[in-house]
């Protein structure tokens, strides 16, 4: 298997908090890669120095075997690394629908000179991301709230709403910032479908930063394990959970059972 | 009684297109500016200036207008994009004044406070002075209908979209691939460069441009417009321009109803009128008179 995204020697500090330290890790193409931690142990850190909204004091961070770690978050995403956020962020006065035929990217609509001197083209290219949005509204199961204002969705209607942004782009990599944080129990299973699904229908690599062990447990594979803004073990989830290493770092492994 | 309407209409096309630009920019993209009466004086001096000192033809001055502008705008903007909004709007704030200060100052090039006489006005051979107020309200009219054409356009299209998308959280635009530092530039520019536009118009109309004129408070003005108007909606700040005029210009004759007050309360009391007319709109309709519409799409038709 061929590696998707790999980082190493990652520092980066704030003020006098080393928040990552010496962190690498691989994404393998095709995986579903997990990445936990106890709190504080840099995780969020690590994501926003792989998707580039912050940048590394030193390190690598290569994505298909090119060197992305100075490039804008935008350029990335045109290189097909999308990410997620921790608390969503969706576009609040903007509808579902439009949410989502926001996302695909360089439209010709979006472009001054196209916008005024190719009007049918911008039309026509339009119409096409109408359509997709319409079946990817329909995979993810938010039809019934096409024209409500993203603002006015509940938690998980968000993530859900942030997962089919991402499907809406031309990406390989999707990187999900806790996908399960303020999700209901009944749209868990949803959510967590539907990132299986994306994974062997679409063909996405997925990387994710999460807390809920169960969804770990049941997508991931491997799994990352850091603390203190470095690497302490990886592998499945089944042997992670018996690594004695692991434990220790969780409070004497109270929360892994 | 009809000549002062028809110069009231004309007075209001120029806060029209000063609005619809402070929509682009602040209503649809999120990017304050209160440096809009700097904007409006570069449009109007630049005009003014090449046209009474150069003795350019109007057919070049006013688009240098619209250029300086828009070269303004985009410079602004390419300095300050690094800023978090409330910074931007006090770097704007010090633009505005800056270029008021320059204009005043540098008097052996514009007059400073004495004040620019311009003779050139548009077409001026070929209309009858009597006509000529109604048909430079048509040339105003001509000038609003194409900004407010360019500024729909953009705002129901696509880049609308992914402008609003800005105005709601740069960072996630950013994540999903928009260049957001060039959007921003660009509509900033572009918002210059129609401040500059509706500038000339007013130098080529009034015929005697001075600094007092490009007091911050013009900026205020507009941006009560935009805010009574509904931001982010182009037809709802028609309607807040003009009431804004109104009020502005219907106080005048507040002297007639009110006769025991004097000249100086008078202002004052102008003044205290627009500023309830904010907060009862802010109170009442706080999102404007017309807010932003819901952007609906069907299979063949794009409303919003």
């Amino acid at each position: 298997m061929s590696v998707m995204l790999s980082a190493s020697g990652l520092f980066r500090r704030f003020g006098g908090v080393q928040a990552v330290s010496d962190m690498g890790l691989e994404v393998e193409t095709g995986s579903i890669t997990g990445l936990i931690g106890p709190n504080g142990a840099g995780k969020s850190t690590l994501f926003n120095l792989l998707s580039g909204v912050i940048r590394p004091q030193a390190g690598k961070v290569l994505y298909k075997g090119q060197d992305v770690t100075r490039l804008a978050p935008y350029k990335r995403a045109r290189l097909g690394m999308i990410r997620t956020f921790q608390l969503s962020r969706e576009f609040g006065r903007l509808t579902v629908l439009e949410n989502l035929m926001l996302s695909p990217q360089q439209q010709l609509g979006e472009q001054l000179f196209p916008l005024f001197a190719k009007s049918e083209a911008v039309a026509q290219s339009d119409d096409v991301v109408y359509e997709r949005a319409l079946e990817v509204m329909y995979i993810a199961a938010l039809t019934p709230l096409r024209d409500k204002y993203a603002a006015d969705l509940s938690g998980g209607q968000k993530k859900l709403l942030e997962l089919a942004r991402t499907l809406m782009i031309d990406c390989d990599l999707i990187l999900l910032d806790e996908p399960g944080a303020g999700v209901n129990p009944a749209l868990m299973g949803t959510l967590i479908d539907m990132i299986r699904r994306l994974n062997t229908d679409y063909g996405k690599t997925f990387l994710i930063v999460e807390h809920d062990m169960d969804l770990i447990g049941k997508l991931c594979d491997p799994v990352v394990v850091m603390t203190e803004g470095s690497y302490l073990s990886s592998g499945p989830f089944d042997q992670i959970r018996e690594d004695p290493r692991v434990i220790e770092a969780y409070l004497g492994g109270v929360f892994l059972d | 009684m009809s000549a002062y309407l028809v110069s009231m209409a004309t007075y209001a096309g120029f806060f029209i297109i000063l609005a619809l630009a402070l929509n682009l920019q602040w209503g649809l993209t999120g990017m304050v500016n209160f440096g809009i009466a700097g904007f409006y004086a570069l449009g109007a001096y630049t005009s003014g200036l090449l046209s009474a000192k150069a003795g350019w033809p109007l057919g070049m001055s006013i688009p240098m207008a619209i250029a300086a502008g828009f070269a303004a705008g985009g410079l602004v903007a390419l300095l300050s994009m690094r800023l978090r909004e409330d910074f931007l709007a006090i770097v704007t704030l010090g633009v505005g004044e800056v270029i008021r200060l320059v204009v005043l100052n540098e008097d052996q090039i514009t007059e400073g406070p004495r004040g620019l006489r311009i003779e050139a006005q548009p077409f001026q051979s070929l209309i009858a002075p009597e006509n000529y107020p109604v048909f430079y309200l048509g040339f105003v009219a001509f000038f609003v209908a194409i900004t407010y054409w360019i500024c729909e356009r953009i705002r129901k299209a696509p880049m609308g979209r992914t402008l609003r998308a800005i105005r709601e959280d740069d960072v996630v635009a950013g994540v999903l691939g928009k260049n957001v530092f060039r959007h921003r530039i660009q509509i900033f520019a572009i918002g210059g460069g129609f401040m500059g536009l509706a500038g000339a118009l007013y130098a080529h109309y009034s015929q005697n441009i001075s600094p007092e004129v490009f007091m911050p408070t013009v900026a205020m003005f507009i941006w009560m417009s935009v805010i009574v108007g509904g931001a982010g909606n182009n037809r709802g700040l028609l309607i807040g321009a003009g009431t804004v005029i109104m009020f502005l210009e219907g106080t005048r004759f507040f002297g007639d109803v009110l006769p025991w007050l004097d000249a100086e309360t008078m202002s004052s009391v102008r003044i205290i009128t627009i500023g309830l007319l904010l907060i009862v709109t802010l109170r009442l309709r706080p999102r404007g008179l017309l807010p932003e519409p819901k952007f609906t799409y069907t299979k063949d038709k794009i409303a919003g």
